[in-house]
């Protein structure tokens, strides 16, 4: 496999390809709601059609829009077609032939899409993720040999650093610094990890991603690999995700058919390879070093950094661990230079985030925007306003991150600004809450989240957890006092600042922040001080 | 090999490159508590009572596994440290059933030893009262996890000195537990020598030998170095 096999195959597939494409969203989001039966009776209505030299239907990724599932669109006219039904599908093809497609027809210029910026998920709810053709066909994979034969690893990085890219998974650690860390470590042996343990209640991000456009974060890794030393990738992703597990083996087997994964890619004298680690449902095994123990085959708890992983990880040696979103930002940065990145975004945050838009909100599902977008547009412009009601929060973050309030709805989304508001970027979780939202309710919920997933290693998260827990439910069943008001408080810090990783560190931040913005809903539930309360003995 | 000086609450202290702030602090007479560190297997920072606080350095860091290093200011027992020290003592008497009155370690019990250093004479928590239930079927010991604060010493001491690996951690959260075996009793357990190091790592009472009652659990912590002076250097007496 060399440059021009490259180009003769994405050749081949774009004059395979047929004029009329009709796109079926196959992702778990759409399945659930009956799609596989819609793409069924779309391939009947075809055949029956006699349509078939012109028209094709691709089962295709997330295209977003999960509330109105299952989405058929079709290309080249660009439209949209909502809340399909096996029975009214088959109208779609009709339709292509002068008859009328009964389905709810969509809005593509919707502000949903037209706000959109598109670069990780440029080909996703396009391209067929089954097949690697299509993604070749769309410049895939040209990353890559520009990555090997173009550029020196050092170059690799420094671009990487230029581009300002910061870790996808919440953190926001610069992307470019890990990886020149890593490539600067001595030793012969070093790993390339890819974190697709993505368990924030809410957030679908990741999972959007590997079953849309498997390939594009398969390449991010080899590149990644290349740059930093590495001849041995894992992608760690949790057993929830069946279709994502599914898809990426077929994705890294057509790869290694091809010569793009395995020894000697593009006939380079690089390796890489790719292997599947399963999760075993534990969301603590997000945090890099407890999921670095998993692979190892031991259980998935955190161990105290330093060592960071970049010095040791992966059974001692330097390992490069990056989310699955920050691999896929790495072939379009790669293809379209640093440049071109730094120009999106704000000062400190470059490129676009990815946010699963859930909660009271009109328009649920996915959307990429660049950094620097405010809250306010995307929950009402994008996200159409809550129904029937007014916006009261944004919870952004997950477990780990806070209630943002209406009157903070200016704040842009960039890392800085949510850290300042109490919150955090997260892993792209964005929940919309309206006016009868009981905000120590949400706390709680959070609490009992964070209660069940913590790994019990350290005292403060795995009892501290437990304690705030009882509190919260204590003020929520009106029995609390001020005195348990402020031992929630004293509490919250004690285990935010004590506790050994990140899942006890940001566990208090959804109390934290509630307090914070709230109080009056936590002091509307609390008793007049024992004091004054009648003691019986 | 080359030395590093730091200063540890206004002392200054010299210390062996790779050395931890909790070896100098020792070395330099500054006593930190800890209670899930074991001298002579890994440290796992997990009970957080060894805390300090370091300067320009906005986290506490566990000092048990933190490295000394040069110029390093190092504070341990400051009014927020203190604080904290208390609740993680408050929070692990809630957590367990710790009735020192009935609890053969009793008078020789770190967990309760700690209670007396931090000051804590009450938990301003709710006892959860947990029912874990206790495991009596080793011939000559057991273990009540009711007792148990999840350090992992006698999963340490048990793979890292006797090579047995008898026991670890099952489950998560406030499910957690230590385990025997393939989660079987103890006294069906063929890797157990019987050799009776996890009941002189446990710093409570929840290993304790059979037959003992309250008050009287002792323990021959010099047995652990002599064990493995026996082994690697083969002194044979103590």
């Amino acid at each position: 496999m060399d440059w021009t096999n490259l180009l003769e195959i994405a050749e081949t597939e774009q004059k395979r390809q047929k004029s009329i494409r009709v796109h079926c969203c196959t992702s778990t989001g759409c399945r659930a709601a009956n799609s596989l039966s819609v793409k069924q009776n779309l391939d009947n209505a075809v055949a029956e059609s006699g349509l078939g030299d012109r028209v094709e239907v691709i089962g295709v990724g997330c295209m977003g829009f999960c509330g109105r599932g299952p989405l058929v669109q079709v290309d080249p006219e660009d439209l949209l077609y909502e809340e399909v039904t096996p029975e009214n599908a088959p109208s779609i093809i009709e339709a292509l032939d002068g008859g009328e497609a009964k389905p709810i027809k969509g809005d593509s210029q919707h502000p949903f899409f037209s706000r959109q910026m598109k670069i990780v998920r440029q080909h996703t709810g396009k391209v067929d993720p089954e097949r690697i053709e299509e993604y070749i066909a769309v410049g895939g994979y040209q990353s890559l040999y520009k990555a090997l034969y173009e550029m020196t690893p050092e170059q690799v990085v420094s671009e990487i650093g230029k581009s300002g890219l910061r870790g996808r998974g919440g953190g926001g650690y610069p992307t470019g610094l890990k990886w020149a860390t890593v490539a600067k470590m001595p030793g012969k042996q070093k790993y390339v990890i890819c974190n697709g343990d993505e368990g924030d209640p809410g957030a679908f991000m990741d999972r959007s991603v590997l079953e849309s456009d498997p390939h594009l974060v398969l390449e991010g890794m080899a590149i990644a690999g290349y740059a930093v030393g590495a001849d041995h990738g894992y992608i760690y992703v949790r057993a929830e995700y069946p279709l994502a597990i599914q898809r990426l083996q077929k994705a890294i087997q057509q790869a290694k058919k091809y010569g793009i994964l395995g020894s000697q890619i593009f006939e380079s004298p690089f390796d890489f390879k790719i292997d599947i680690r399963i999760g075993a449902g534990a969301f603590v095994c997000g945090e890099e070093t407890a999921l670095i123990q998993s692979i190892e085959g031991k259980r998935g708890n955190p161990v105290p950094r330093p060592p960071y992983p970049a010095e040791s990880g992966l059974w001692g040696c330097p390992t490069l661990i990056n989310n699955v979103e920050t691999f896929a930002n790495i072939a379009p940065i790669i293809r379209e230079g640093a440049e071109w990145y730094v120009s999106i975004g704000t000062k400190n945050s470059k490129g676009t985030k990815i946010f699963a838009l859930t909660g009271k909100i009109r328009n649920n599902g996915l959307i990429e925007v660049p950094m620097g977008i405010t809250l306010r547009e995307i929950v009402e412009e994008m996200g159409g306003g809550v129904p029937n009601g007014e916006v009261k929060a944004v919870q952004t973050g997950g477990p780990s991150g806070g209630c943002i309030p209406a009157s903070l709805l200016d704040t842009p989304v960039d890392y800085d600004s949510l850290n300042k508001v109490g919150s955090m970027m997260g892993s792209g979780g964005m929940v919309v809450m309206d006016r009868e939202t009981n905000m120590v309710e949400v706390a709680r919920f959070y609490m009992e989240f964070c209660r069940g997933e913590t790994c019990g290693k350290c005292v403060p998260c795995r009892t501290g957890t437990v304690q705030l827990y009882s509190l919260l439910t204590k003020i929520l069943n009106k029995q609390a006092t001020k005195t348990d008001l402020e031992k929630l408080e004293t509490l919250s810090y004690m285990v935010k600042e004590t506790s050994l990783c990140g899942l006890g560190i940001s566990a208090p931040n959804p109390v934290l922040s509630t307090l914070r913005y709230f109080p009056q809903e936590y002091l509307e539930l609390i008793q007049e001080d024992s004091l004054n309360s009648k003691v019986t003995v | 090999m080359s030395v590093r000086t730091l200063t540890i609450d206004g002392q200054p202290v010299a210390a062996i490159e790779g050395a931890t702030i909790l070896e100098a602090a020792k070395e330099g007479g500054i006593h930190i508590p800890t209670l899930c560190f074991l001298e002579g297997v890994s440290a796992v920072a997990a009970c957080r009572m060894c805390l300090v606080e370091v300067e320009g350095i906005n986290k506490l860091l566990p000092a048990c596994v933190t490295k000394v290093s040069e110029e390093m200011v190092v504070h341990t027992n400051t009014p927020k440290l203190q604080e904290y020290r208390r609740m993680v003592i408050e929070l692990l008497f809630s957590e367990g059933n710790h009735v020192c009155s009935i609890c053969v370690a009793n008078g020789n019990c770190e967990l309760q030893d700690l209670a007396i250093e931090v000051g804590m004479d009450h938990t301003r928590f709710p006892y959860r009262f947990p029912d874990r239930g206790i495991d009596v079927s080793h011939p000559q010991f057991g273990i009540d996890h009711n007792r148990c604060i999840l350090c992992t010493r006698c999963v340490r001491v048990c793979d890292e000195i006797e090579g047995a690996h008898v026991w670890d951690v099952a489950q998560r959260g406030a499910a957690a537990y230590i385990v025997s075996g393939l989660n079987q009793p103890w006294g069906e357990v063929e890797a157990c020598t019987s050799c009776g190091k996890c009941v002189d790592a446990c710093p409570t009472g929840a290993i304790f030998r059979k037959g003992t009652t309250t008050s009287e659990k002792a323990r021959d912590r010099a047995k652990l170095e002599f064990l493995v002076n026996a082994r690697e250097k083969h002194e044979w007496t103590r």
